[in-house]
């Protein structure tokens, strides 16, 4: 039993991944991460479970090695 | 004004003339953990005797931030007052980025406890008071100019040697503790090394003293335009002499760093003028290290010579003055035959335990403050950068957590209802008592307190009862109508129920001597 949901949990995925790219639209590469890295620290305090923090890292790393 | 230092005078010792009969404790260091480890023992009777190869106060202001779990230790051994009066007493933190404030904490004080959260003295004044009480301490026998040279140890005693400007001389004793700081000469003697992280990552430390009308306030800079991409900090102490801490990166050259020509200037960027003294300067090199073990048999390390800390966070000083807490009343036993040897392993697991929550705590705070370039420098941009708009974001900023007591981890009876603050392996929190404070009644024996309820006498167990105030209600009862405590010499408690049950008391005070 996980705490992170791994299935289908998004309205409008399509839309979403839309407003992802557009959020980032014009901005450098390098400011773009920095963008990412506030998204991550929003959406972590947002969802505010170390369990599912901690699952979701490691699902993110995986096949890096 | 600057501190006025006075030398403490040499007594030629006894030991240089005849052999001195076998000593109970020697304590190496007459710095602030040897001293109150002194004045902790004396207060359960134990003679000790301190041996520094100096004979003056600290020689610049040191650790400056004593929590409030410090002066309570310092309280119990006679100069808690003394300190918080001479002490600037603070609360205000305010964090800045670049030149902009991000965000301010206040330490709410708590209303109901004697001391306040944090008080900023330089270590001299606190090595001062505490000279001058052991001075007046029958128990406590402090020789300056004696050198430790060797220590070696026995199926017997600890054997010690001992240079002073009249000669060596030889002293047996029961145990050695060694207070001697972060480079202990002991920890080498007895072949030890620290374990642990070393940063490469330099500080310089700077106390001016300057007319200012400066709050009383913590202040915290990331990378500030008067010394750009690096952290900066001004903390106030008494007499007008302030802490700047500048981050300087692993490349500085400490030597060159230290001379004047060199600090004044970037003091006079942090304070905008040039009208002030300094007052002492040193660089440091961020540490998180340890030993692994902090009992090798009759041999007992306390404070820096068993951890060490980077300091933003404020956990050096009071760090070893709870391994004095946790120390005194063990060894005391363990003279006097009414515990074992074996309680010194539990002295031995709660401060490695309470050393390594602040080496966790102590990265944290190097990471943050000096991250490494890539991910490591970008995240923590991104944090500061959020914090001015998030609020939640704020609590990323680390610029030191500061110091609170670990709670100590134990299988001990707990009753989970009761409140949290006061769980088995805390600090018994403090409260009004009558004309005074509950930290006065506890301390220096093992205390029941028992609230709601009435209990029968014990043997070696003093109890206390009081009527329940919303103090008291708050910290010990919660939504319960009865509680029993059962609190150790060093105010920790020990286990707790909310009903009477005499045999699980008796059960827990063995525990507590480790008597099985």
């Amino acid at each position: 039993m996980t705490a992170l949901i791994n299935t289908k949990n998004l309205q409008d995925h399509d839309g979403f991944y839309a407003d992802l790219l557009d959020t980032h639209a014009g901005l450098s590469e390098q400011n773009s991460h920095a963008l990412n890295a506030q998204l991550i620290l929003v959406l972590a305090n947002h969802i505010g479970d170390r369990q599912v923090l901690r699952e979701a890292l490691s699902l993110a790393r995986q096949n890096f090695g | 004004m600057a501190y006025s230092y006075q030398p403490y005078p040499f007594v030629s010792p006894p030991g240089l003339t005849a052999p001195e009969s076998r000593h109970k404790v020697v304590i190496v260091g007459a710095g602030p953990i040897g001293l109150a480890a002194a004045l902790e023992l004396a207060i359960y009777g134990v003679a000790s005797t301190v041996l520094d190869d100096n004979n003056v106060v600290s020689v610049g202001s040191r650790a400056i931030c004593w929590s409030k779990r410090a002066l309570e230790i310092l309280d119990r051994i006679g100069i808690g007052a003394r300190c918080v009066k001479k002490g600037v007493t603070w609360k205000v933190g305010r964090t800045h980025h670049r030149d902009r404030e991000v965000f301010s904490f206040d330490l709410l004080p708590e209303a109901g406890h004697k001391m306040p959260a944090f008080v900023n003295l330089q270590q001299y004044y606190v090595e001062e008071y505490l000279i001058e009480a052991v001075q007046a301490n029958p128990l406590v026998d402090v020789r300056f100019n004696n050198k430790v040279t060797n220590v070696a140890q026995n199926d017997d005693c600890a054997v010690v040697e001992i240079e002073t400007p009249d000669g060596a001389y030889t002293l047996e004793s029961e145990f050695v503790i060694a207070c001697d700081g972060a480079n202990s000469p002991v920890r080498n003697m007895l072949g030890l090394e620290f374990e642990g992280e070393l940063f490469e990552e330099r500080f310089l430390i700077a106390d001016i003293e300057m007319q200012a009308d400066t709050p009383s306030e913590r202040w915290f800079w990331f990378e500030p335009t008067f010394h750009p991409g690096q952290s900066a900090l001004l903390h106030k102490q008494p007499d007008n002499i302030y802490r700047i801490d500048l981050q300087l990166g692993w490349d500085a050259d400490p030597d060159k760093e230290r001379r004047s020509e060199n600090v004044i200037p970037r003091i006079e960027k942090v304070v905008g003028h040039g009208d002030f003294r300094i007052d002492w300067v040193s660089v440091y090199t961020f540490q998180c290290r340890r030993l692994r073990d902090f009992v090798h048999g009759r041999v007992i390390f306390a404070g820096d010579s068993a951890h060490i800390v980077s300091p933003f966070g404020a956990r050096g000083g009071n760090s070893g003055l709870q391994d004095v807490d946790a120390l005194g009343w063990r060894l005391a036993a363990v003279l006097d035959g009414r515990a074992p040897a074996r309680i010194l392993d539990d002295y031995n697991a709660e401060r490695t335990y309470g050393a390594d929550e602040n080496l966790v705590n102590s990265s944290r705070a190097t990471k943050f403050m000096t991250p490494a370039d890539g991910i490591e420098r970008l995240f923590r941009d991104q944090v500061l950068a959020l914090a001015g708009k998030a609020p939640f974001a704020r609590n990323w900023v680390n610029s030191g957590r500061l110091s609170v007591p670990c709670v100590y981890p134990t299988i001990a009876d707990d009753v989970t209802v009761l409140p949290r603050v006061s769980r088995p392996g805390s600090v018994a929190p403090d409260a009004p008592l009558g004309d005074g404070w509950l930290s006065e009644i506890l301390g220096r024996r093992v205390v029941l307190l028992a609230l709601g309820c009435k209990v029968p006498e014990m043997s070696g167990v003093v109890t206390v009862s009081s009527e329940i105030t919303g103090y008291l209600r708050d910290r010990y009862l919660g939504a319960e109508s009865v509680a029993i405590y059962l609190i150790r010499p060093d105010q920790i408690v020990a286990a707790r129920w909310s009903y009477l049950d005499p045999a699980a008391i008796s059960n827990a005070v063995g525990n507590i001597w480790r008597n099985e």
